[in-house]
Order: C-alpha cells, then structure tokens, then sequence
C-alpha cells in the first residue's frame, strides 16, 4: 500500500478546492453542492466545512446523492443504495458535484441522470479529490481537481477515512 | 450483498437478513417516489408480467406502479378475461406469456401453493407471490412491517395483535412468518371458530379471546378483514354480531390505558371489523401502508432483478 496523500496534504487539498470552488461565484445563495453516495460524502463533508468558514453568515446547500438506481450496471450485481438527501431545489441553479476519485467516469455519467430527476440546473461542474486520467471509459473531465494521477489497471486508489489519507492498494 | 432467493414465494423461505435487506432498500425508494420525478431507469430492459387470477385493487395498482416507476415494462392479465375460462392450465398459459421475452412473473392466485408450483416448474423466472389462497401475501407482510417500523422503530420486542379471520388470512400468515423472524411478539385476536386451532404450538403465538384484553396488551393492532367469500360454513352469527364482540370501536380504544397503532391490508368493512372512527382517526396508518407498498414492491422487484 502506497501514501498517495498524507493528512495534512490532503486537508491542504480541501482548503484549495474550497477556495477554488467558491472564488468565481458572485452569488453563493445560486449555488448547491452535491456530494455522492457513498465514497465522495467523505470528501464533500470536508470541503463543505471550508466553504461554509469561507463564508460565514452564507447559508450553504449542501445534498447528498446516491447514484445506485441509475447504474448502467444495476442489474448485473446489486449494490445497497445509501440515502440521498436534496431538501432545496436545484431548478436554474449551479450545481457542483463532489466525489473521491474520478476514474471511468460512469459513476458522473449516472448522477447527471439522477440530478434531472430533481430539476434542471443551470449548469453542472464536477469536482473531484483524485483524478485517474488515462483509465476513462466515457468523455468526463472535472473541472476542479485535488490531485491527478497516472493509475495502472489493477491499482485502486482509497481514501482512508480514519487516517484521512489516500492510498493506493 | 442479495437475496439468498430467487423468487419471493413467501416470507416462510426468507431469512432475517433479506427481510432487512428488503426493508432497507425500501426507505431509498420512498425517497424516490417524494422526488419531483418519480421514477428511476433501474429496470428499464425488464418486463414483467401481473397475472391476476383473483380480483385485487391495491396489491394490483401498487404492483404496476413500482413496476412503472422502475422503469419495467408491464403487462397486466386477468383471468377472467383470458383463455383461462377456455380450459387452459396455469403453467400453459404462464409458459406462453414468458415465450413473448417476459422476465418476471407477479401473481396472485385463489389456490394455496400456486406461487410455489410455478417456481418449480419455472426455476430461471423470477416469480413474485402477490397471494395465493390462504397461505402466505409477502410483499403485505414487508409492507406492514415496513409501516410499523416507520411509525414506532425497530421490530424486535414490539408487541403486534392480529384481530379477525385469522383462519382465511394469508395476511396473517405471513405477517406471523415476519414478524418472528425479527423478534417481535405476536398475538392472536377472535372469535375461536376463526383462530386455527393448534396455531400457537404450530407458530409460537399468544391466542387471546376477549378483544379488549388483546387491545391492552399490544403496540399495534393489525385488524383483518372478514373473509365472507372464503368461509363456506357458517363461522359466527351475522356481521352485526361480530362486530358487537371483536369489532373496533372507538370506544373500545378510549377505553385503554394507552395509544396503539391501528393497522388494516385492506380493503376495509367498516363497521364490520373496524368502525369508521376508527380507521381514519389520528392513529390509523391504513393510508400510510398503501404509500408505502409502492416503495416496498419495488425494493422487492429491484433485488430480484438480478441478471443471472
């Protein structure tokens, strides 16, 4: 098992992405962020934390998505679904989707469907902690990224909840 | 994580941990049906087929509906309106509906063991029980037990009566079946011609006579309906006589020391079994247990959709 980022890399990261995250936006109130079920909710929690001292006194929407129902492999091995909780509207707003590690892109692929099923945004970023970038199966970039790699296939890449590092195994 | 099952015939075949299961996955699929949009592409290269031998309201609409909001195609038979009443046999007219690509089969059927039948001569096809004589209705059982776990937490310890026909009731049985294998009490409620004789050696439940008594005991009341159309001898007086002595009354309620839950699968006899103020007063969850058997049936329909 390698350190891919110790814990105080990976909280640097998090200041970064909560910055980045809120610096092009005038109107935060237009803004609502998403993270996904179950791995990215980690992450999404931690940023979260950053934007909401970045902005004191700013209510922040924050939701949580699971993609489960929307798989394109649902029927091949059933996967236990976790809540999903969007108590706002996201009709015309910015909806920015967080999750761990981003790596055949079909897990974005089935939020962007779940996330019509709430309404239609006025547009939709991605944000994501890890970056594997050459194992895409589906044309998927993020627009906001803590840390690219080059992964082999039979690598996988983890964040360790407890420690609050990532590994690669 | 599955189901050890690949039908769902009834809730005697299952283990606690699919119960579980089950009921788990319902909770995100009534999530889903508060959405704006109501369904998901979960199922959407499914078709399944309701074959309805027996009339049914709830169980038939509630079955289409998670159909529906799965994403499944649907198709609905009744037997009244098919070859049937030209002399064609279950499995005949089954094997023919499944040779036009059909993937599951819902059934309800007037005959105990016509789910069971099926699955045996079926292996490859999920089959879903929708009731069948008086033997077992999971998907009722998952629901109510869905309800009550909504309503009052987890059912280990619960104490839940059953009142009325216990004798016809295929509610009963599985709700029994259920309601064991997660830890709750189970009582019985009614008049002696309608409880089955040796039921508490056979399934380890409390037998009580006198309603009031019953009543006191539980958390939840679950009240059947009086099966006219399946007791061929006379089993008590006249409705109004039944009623008299175990129907629920809101009398008999205020009369408690506490509040329960008051539970019906449905349809109702109102002033039969339950009177009016009771089934739509403020601790009836009848309606609530229509809602939540969409969400049931398609936790249900979804786990056993698994692609062999």
């Amino acid at each position: 098992m390698q350190i891919l980022l110790t814990s105080p890399q990976f909280l640097l990261i998090v200041n970064r992405l909560a910055q980045q995250l809120i610096e092009n936006d005038d109107n935060i109130n237009d803004t609502v962020f998403i993270g996904l079920q179950p791995r990215g909710v980690y992450v999404s929690d931690k940023i979260i934390e950053q934007v909401k001292l970045l902005c004191p006194g700013k209510e922040i929407k924050y939701g949580l998505l699971d993609i489960t129902f929307y798989r394109d492999d649902v029927r091949t091995e059933i996967h236990l679904s976790n809540k999903t909780e969007i108590p706002f509207s996201i009709d015309g707003k910015k909806v920015i989707l967080i999750d761990d590690v981003l790596y055949t892109g079909r897990t974005i692929r089935a939020a962007l469907d779940a996330l019509q099923d709430f309404g239609r945004p006025k547009k939709v970023e991605l944000c994501v902690l890890i970056n594997r970038r050459f194992d895409r199966e589906l044309p998927i970039q993020p627009d906001y990224c803590g840390k690219t790699i080059d992964g082999q296939f039979n690598e996988k890449v983890k964040v360790d909840k407890e420690k609050g590092e990532v590994v690669i195994y | 994580m599955q189901l050890s099952t690949k039908h769902l015939i009834g809730i005697k075949e299952l283990y606690a941990e699919d119960i579980t299961l089950i009921l788990q996955t319902a909770i995100q699929f009534k999530e889903v049906l508060q959405r704006p949009v109501k369904k998901v592409p979960s199922l959407r290269d499914v078709t399944i087929v309701n074959l309805f031998y027996e009339n049914s309201t709830r169980t038939r609409i509630s079955f289409e509906l998670a159909e529906k909001r799965l994403g499944a195609d649907s198709i609905n038979f009744s037997a009244s309106a098919s070859s049937v009443s030209k002399g064609e046999t279950l499995l005949d007219t089954v094997n023919n509906i499944l040779s036009m690509k059909v993937d599951m089969v819902v059934m309800r059927h007037q005959a105990s063991g016509a789910a069971h039948f099926l699955a045996k001569h079926l292996p490859e096809t999920a089959i879903v029980n929708a009731g069948d004589g008086t033997n077992e209705h999971p998907t009722q059982a998952l629901l109510d037990a869905f309800s009550i776990q909504e309503k009052i937490g987890d059912l280990a310890g619960k104490k839940i009566v059953l009142v009325g026909d216990i004798m016809h009731s295929r509610v009963a049985l599985s709700n029994i079946y259920l309601l064991k294998k997660m830890g709750a009490e189970i009582m019985v409620a009614g008049p002696p011609t309608l409880i089955p004789k040796y039921i508490k050696e056979a399934l380890g439940v409390i037998v009580e006579y006198d309603i009031k008594k019953a009543l006191q005991w539980c958390d939840v009341a679950n009240i059947l309906r009086i099966q006219l159309e399946r007791q061929k001898k006379v089993l008590f007086s006249t409705l109004r006589e039944y009623n008299l002595a175990y129907g629920v009354t809101k009398k008999l309620l205020d009369g408690l020391s506490k509040e329960i839950v008051i539970m019906h699968p449905g349809p109702i006899n109102r002033g039969v079994e339950i009177d009016s103020d009771v089934a739509d007063g403020s601790n009836s969850i009848i309606l609530q247990q229509v809602e939540n058997g969409v969400a049931v049936r398609m936790a249900v329909l979804y786990l056993l959709a698994e692609r062999k």
